[in-house]
């Protein structure tokens, strides 16, 4: 017997806005009003502004680690542009661009990174869940939220971000082969920055494309420029499409680059070559949003220069509600643990100790002299 | 009333609260068509649909970390792993998520999760098929830990952890699933989650034990001709310690007997508290019967390693001789 083909397929690359300038006119041609173009950059440019600042305030000392963002910007909020307000987003943590676009508060993230919790008590109208650190666990929260939505059969879909070296990690694959076994609209977006850290993509994926391992669930899938509002828009119209009219899950590769370090903590110089950076120094999604938007008189420098200054007072008053948040109480750290707290917390949480001499009121009465309940334990 | 078994009890109280609750459904590997491996889902797909109960990929962290996003999304899961010794997949989506999401987010987000997890030793399983972890699940904040002893306790525990807001590892131990059978009513009735149940009075002694150890404690009481009052915690995390402690207090004896290995064991945590709470009130120190600091040894020796009557009775009798 002659030997068969048994599966064979292409992996669609998709581009319409390149660093040239070159724009795809029967793909992006009526994709993004002009009016939301304009807003899509508003948004970019603000991101990339707090993205600054953060780094700043972290070098000054008012905030913690702090995971750039830059250069990642047209990603997520091609996603989050697309997507319905009621649609899950589930994102990693270089996603700040679509989780500002869905509405969350700059402050939440700032919060975040300022090492205070109620950065994270996101309100539940955004449908976007808090910050993930752990690299590729996420996936299967939002395959999780799809499910219950189809369970009660709602029309909303998950969609949710990771990096390239997250589809290293089991709970990738097992969110994908969930998904597509038990067909449940989830978009999966791989945002290939290529560098894990230090890791270089190839020590994640010998695969020439990471799309395709989305293929190798049985889903569709597809690699964009991830760089292009453009692109992304366009291919998160189709995988939102196809998640919501078919009920199972689609997956998009958005080749992009981390033009910062991999955190505040972190110096990419010991592992990057400048020459890459500066390459893709030229692909910066802004950029040639900004020239598209003058070749079509959207833009002026005019604009550039209102923009930047509405955008500073933007940030500068989001840093000003993070930092000038209320302190927080010790008391909120034990509330939090359950919806009814055990007596046992309770009482450490009274008393801030968990030794028990003198906390106890059934301890004999010789030691209610000994470690008195601190009259500050709650502040 | 009818009389069951606990597999029996675990099913009626899963097919009560599907009935009366369209958000609880059940998810894991083998639930549907097969029933679960212990049966204990036995003839539930049927009834509820596939839609209901769902046969996963086999993939425990996947089970869990789906169930988390199920939990966020407003319904009430309950999956099931199918022995305590395929946790490890899913630790970190027990540990990392499920067990932080309130407190992470202030809760803002919660997880009603239950959990149900076969544990322990004594029915000549392979490998990995006989562990006891509740402690580590105990030593994890935010999770709360279960583990019935009789049919009537798992059915009132079960309805209680699938109604609570929080997630819920609800282990189940398999040598005593169809050990025995006790009445169990069928109307519905609710066990809190950390109240102890004392099994037997006495005042000579106390026992604090829990699962399927239980039974070889009543045993072992039973034997030993004193008045031994026996606890069983029924619920690992938040214990019910006010409980312990009344019956110390009465006792000075305290013996606390677990199948987990001895070392950093809930036994030890049981004792810290009796000597915190009732130092005055010892006339012997808390003594441990508990499985030996090794790994579980295959089925040939696995009797040798859990707590039995007669460990259990050499302890209580070295107490009683302090």
């Amino acid at each position: 017997m002659p030997i068969t083909t048994a599966f064979k397929t292409e992996i669609p690359r998709v581009s319409i806005l390149d660093e040239q300038g070159n724009f795809d006119e029967k793909l992006g041609k009526g994709l993004i009003p002009d009016a939301d173009l304009v807003k899509l950059y508003e948004a970019m440019y603000a991101c990339r502004h707090l993205d600054g600042v953060a780094f700043r305030l972290q070098r000054s000392g008012r905030m913690g680690t702090y995971p750039q963002n830059m250069g990642q910007e047209a990603t997520s909020l091609g996603a989050a542009y697309v997507l319905n307000k009621n649609d899950w987003l589930v994102t990693c943590y270089r996603e700040n661009c679509g989780l500002f676009w869905r509405g969350v508060p700059m402050e939440s993230i700032l919060l975040h990174w300022m090492g205070d919790e109620r950065g994270n008590a996101m309100p539940r109208e955004h449908h976007a869940t808090p910050i993930a650190v752990p690299i590729g666990t996420q996936m299967l929260h939002a395959t999780g939220l799809a499910w219950a939505a189809k369970y009660r059969g709602e029309k909303q879909i998950a969609c949710t971000f990771f990096g390239d070296g997250a589809t290293s990690e089991g709970d990738f694959h097992e969110a994908a082969n969930f998904a597509a076994n038990l067909k449940i609209p989830v978009v999966f977006v791989c945002q290939n920055n290529f560098w894990a850290i230090s890791v270089p993509g190839h020590i994640q994926c010998s695969a020439p494309t990471v799309a395709q391992r989305g293929l190798a669930y049985g889903m569709e899938c597809l690699q964009v420029d991830g760089n292009d509002i453009f692109a992304t828009v366009w291919a998160m119209r189709k995988a939102a499409e196809h998640a919501r009219t078919t009920g199972t899950p689609y997956f998009i590769e958005m080749v992009t680059y981390r033009l910062g370090d991999h955190t505040t903590a972190d110096d990419a110089s010991r592992y990057r070559d400048k020459a890459e950076v500066e390459g893709w120094k030229a692909k910066d999604p802004l950029i040639r949003v900004r020239k598209h938007m003058e070749r079509l008189r959207l833009w002026s420098d005019a604009k550039e220069k209102e923009l930047a200054e509405r955008t500073e007072k933007v940030v500068a008053e989001a840093v000003a509600r993070a930092e000038n948040i209320a302190a927080p109480h010790t008391a909120d750290f034990f509330n939090a643990m359950y919806q009814e707290l055990p007596a046992d917390l309770a009482m450490q949480r009274d008393t801030m100790q968990t030794h028990s001499l003198g906390q106890d009121p059934g301890q004999l009465s010789s030691t209610e002299h000994l470690n008195k309940p601190a009259e500050h334990a709650h502040h | 009333m009818a009389n069951l078994n606990m597999v029996q009890a675990i099913n009626l109280a899963l097919i009560q609260e599907m009935e009366k609750d369209e958000r609880v459904l059940l998810l894991g590997e083998d639930v549907g068509a097969n029933g679960g491996v212990f049966r204990v889902t036995e003839g539930l797909q049927k009834r509820f649909g596939e839609k209901r109960v769902v046969d996963t990929p086999l993939a425990e962290s996947g089970i869990i970390g789906t169930a988390i996003g199920l939990a966020m999304g407003g319904l009430r899961p309950v999956p099931e792993i199918q022995f305590e010794g395929f946790l490890g997949p899913a630790y970190d989506q027990i540990c990392s998520h499920a067990a932080r999401m309130r407190s992470r987010t202030r809760g803002a987000f919660q997880v009603p999760l239950t959990i149900r997890v076969p544990v322990g030793g004594g029915i000549h399983a392979p490998e990995l098929h006989s562990d006891s972890p509740e402690a580590i699940y105990a030593h994890t904040p935010g999770l709360k830990v279960v583990m019935p002893s009789s049919p009537y306790d798992a059915k009132g525990l079960l309805v209680a952890a699938i109604r609570d807001p929080d997630p819920v590892i609800f282990f189940e131990p398999k040598r005593i699933y169809r050990a025995f059978r006790e009445e169990v009513p069928e109307d519905e009735y609710v066990l809190p989650i950390g109240k102890a149940r004392t099994v037997c009075e006495g005042n000579e002694l106390t026992v604090v034990s829990w699962g399927a150890s239980v039974i070889q404690c009543m045993q072992a009481i039973e034997k030993s001709g004193k008045s031994v009052e026996l606890i069983d915690l029924r619920t690992i995390y938040p214990f019910d310690i006010e409980a312990v402690e009344a019956s110390v207090r009465k006792t000075g004896r305290c013996v606390v007997v677990h199948e987990a290995p001895l070392t950093a064991g809930m036994g030890g945590e049981v004792s810290a508290r009796i000597m915190e709470r009732c130092f005055l009130h010892l006339e012997a120190p808390v003594q441990r019967v508990a499985g030996f600091d090794t790994t579980m040894p295959y089925y040939k020796l696995e009797l040798e390693y859990m707590p039995d009557a007669a460990r259990i009775g050499r302890a209580i009798d070295d107490v009683m001789a302090y």
